[in-house]
């Protein structure tokens, strides 16, 4: 799971850190920092602030690896493996 | 057909089948590619990058990576979507034939192209003196692994840090050090940090900001020498006032340097400044004339700006990098009525210190600044840079909702000083000062953005007018 930030668009509302705060954390008060690989288990919280940024900043990539740890393998095969980026 | 030039058969086949050569795998390079694919492009795309490693993106690298909280490893960027291309990593390009359309490799290889693509950036300016440069525990900061190694030196628990340089990098360094707990000194040629970018007024603040959290910056002063014990690790720098530091980690960050050294002799416009290009990216050969086929992006473009006097804008930002590779690959694959240009308001963020440094515009162009928004001495303002009674920059210490207010002023060539009053406006903000900039032929570190084609410091210039 990667993921940027576009931090001219980002406006420090900290939507993100509160949603995903393993995964995005306020650094004074409107400064933000992030890790760009984010563990897999992050994944729900993660998008979940990518929906709630007011101003949609974050770009996030769930790969072929998150998918494979995240949904059995069976299960992929019939879903027909997404390759490259998801929003 | 439509007007959109889908008449134009030869582009069609482009977008078929032809051939199209990324040079220089980073953000640039990278978002140019997925937008050729999104505009329908089927044909073969070749990415070429002189590292090993994939796309990623540098600005953690002076920051969560050294503070620890994300490995350099793992900054490799998301995909907006897949793009299907030949990926030739870890070779850089050493050469371009513009007659037979064909960029050289430095594993002997040839790549042909119908159109190419120039995004291959900048790289850190290193120690002058290679010798000292190689010494154990002296670094620069620009690329992955460099921010590993950094990282690594950091957390080894080095007794003290020198930095050499306060630009963004260098100060975003040094912070990181003292959020660690390292000790850490600065040493800056110029009378403060960040003073090439913002000016004197912005960068006594700045200054302010590094001694309150325990940095020992030297301004005015140059590093002269760096100097290492038997073992072949830096131990000491030496300084221009006679002055001794020692130190066991030792980070230059004196700048940037643009990758254009391959296409020397090449006839393409290209120089230590970067690659001259119009508006629409289009590439400009040594004579002045633009190019049909090759394109640049990024870093490593100087691009004419019509809201700066359409003075040559070269911008190492990463918005900047975003937004010109998408309009150079829009045009790649466009007829000339469809192109646009590439006019992006220049912007950049820096966080250091626990404080949100943001900025809009080109600060360096202004003479005056005033401060329209809460106080200095706060560390929370918004300040507006003046140009022949124009507005034309801006920058928030911690008051960022504000800029996009400011980017629209300087969009509409707004007046300055601002007739209209603002939201917490103090009276410290009532008079315009000089915005104490230095001399440009003195070069400091630091600057982001360089205004015009050629240094005022390249004295040794001629023009010879040609036949």
């Amino acid at each position: 799971m990667r993921l940027v930030v576009d931090l001219n668009r980002c406006q420090g509302y900290a939507q993100c850190a509160f949603l995903a705060p393993d995964v995005f954390a306020m650094h004074g008060d409107e400064s933000l920092l992030y890790n760009p690989e984010a563990d897999p288990a992050q994944r729900e919280d993660v998008m979940r602030a990518v929906a709630a940024c007011p101003v949609q900043a974050i770009l996030l990539e769930i790969t072929d690896e998150d998918m494979a740890n995240m949904v059995a393998p069976d299960a992929v095969a019939g879903a027909g493996s997404p390759s490259g980026g998801a929003r | 057909m439509t007007s959109t030039g889908t008449h134009d058969g030869s582009l069609e086949q482009l977008k078929r089948e032809g051939r199209i050569v990324v040079v220089g795998a980073s953000l640039a390079g990278l978002r140019a590619a997925e937008t050729m694919r999104e505009k329908g492009f089927a044909g073969s795309l070749t990415m070429i990058g002189d590292e090993p490693y994939e796309p990623y993106d540098r600005p953690p690298l002076s920051k969560q990576v050294l503070l620890g909280n994300a490995v350099a490893d793992h900054t490799a960027l998301p995909r907006r979507r897949a793009i299907d291309a030949d990926w030739r990593l870890g070779v850089p390009a050493t050469g371009l034939d513009m007659a037979a359309r064909r960029v050289e490799l430095g594993n002997g290889d040839a790549v042909e192209y119908d159109r190419l693509l120039i995004a291959t950036g900048v790289r850190a300016r290193p120690w002058p003196n290679a010798e000292e440069g190689a010494l154990k525990g002296v670094f620069v900061l620009r690329t992955r692994d460099d921010g590993e190694g950094l990282q690594r030196a950091l957390a080894a628990g080095p007794r003290r840090v020198l930095v050499i340089g306060a630009g963004f990098t260098g100060s975003e360094i040094a912070s990181a050090c003292r959020e660690r707990g390292l000790d850490v000194t600065v040493a800056e040629r110029g009378d403060a940090p960040l003073v090439g970018a913002l000016g004197g007024v912005i960068g006594a603040v700045a200054a302010e900001m590094n001694r309150e959290n325990g940095v020992d910056l030297r301004t005015g002063v140059m590093v002269t020498s760096l100097e290492g014990d038997p073992s072949g690790r830096v131990r000491a720098a030496h300084f221009s006032d006679g002055s001794t530091v020692e130190a066991d980690v030792v980070v230059v960050s004196l700048g940037a340097q643009r990758n254009t050294e391959w296409l020397s002799g090449s006839g393409l416009g290209a120089g230590p400044r970067g690659i001259a290009c119009d508006a629409g990216c289009r590439a400009f050969d040594v004579r002045g004339i633009v190019t049909d086929d090759i394109y640049v992006a990024g870093d490593v473009a100087r691009s004419p700006h019509a809201l700066f006097g359409y003075q040559f804008l070269s911008l190492e930002h990463w918005g900047n990098a975003v937004a010109q590779a998408d309009t150079a690959a829009h045009n790649m694959l466009s007829v000339s009525a469809d192109r646009r240009p590439h006019l992006w308001v220049p912007a950049f963020w820096s966080s250091q210190f626990g404080v949100n440094i943001k900025s809009v515009g080109v600060p360096p162009m202004g003479t005056e600044i005033l401060i329209t928004q809460g106080s200095l001495a706060e560390r929370r303002f918004a300040a507006a840079y003046g140009y022949q009674g124009r507005l034309i920059a801006a920058v928030t210490f911690d008051n960022c909702r504000w800029l996009p207010f400011y980017e629209q002023q300087i969009e509409a060539t707004a007046p300055f000083p601002p007739p209209f009053s603002t939201v917490d406006r103090r009276p410290e903000g009532t008079k315009p000062m000089p915005a104490d900039f230095p001399d440009p032929s003195v070069p400091t570190h630091g600057p982001t953005i360089t205004l015009s084609g050629y240094s005022p410091a390249d004295r040794k210039m001629t023009f010879t007018p040609g036949r």
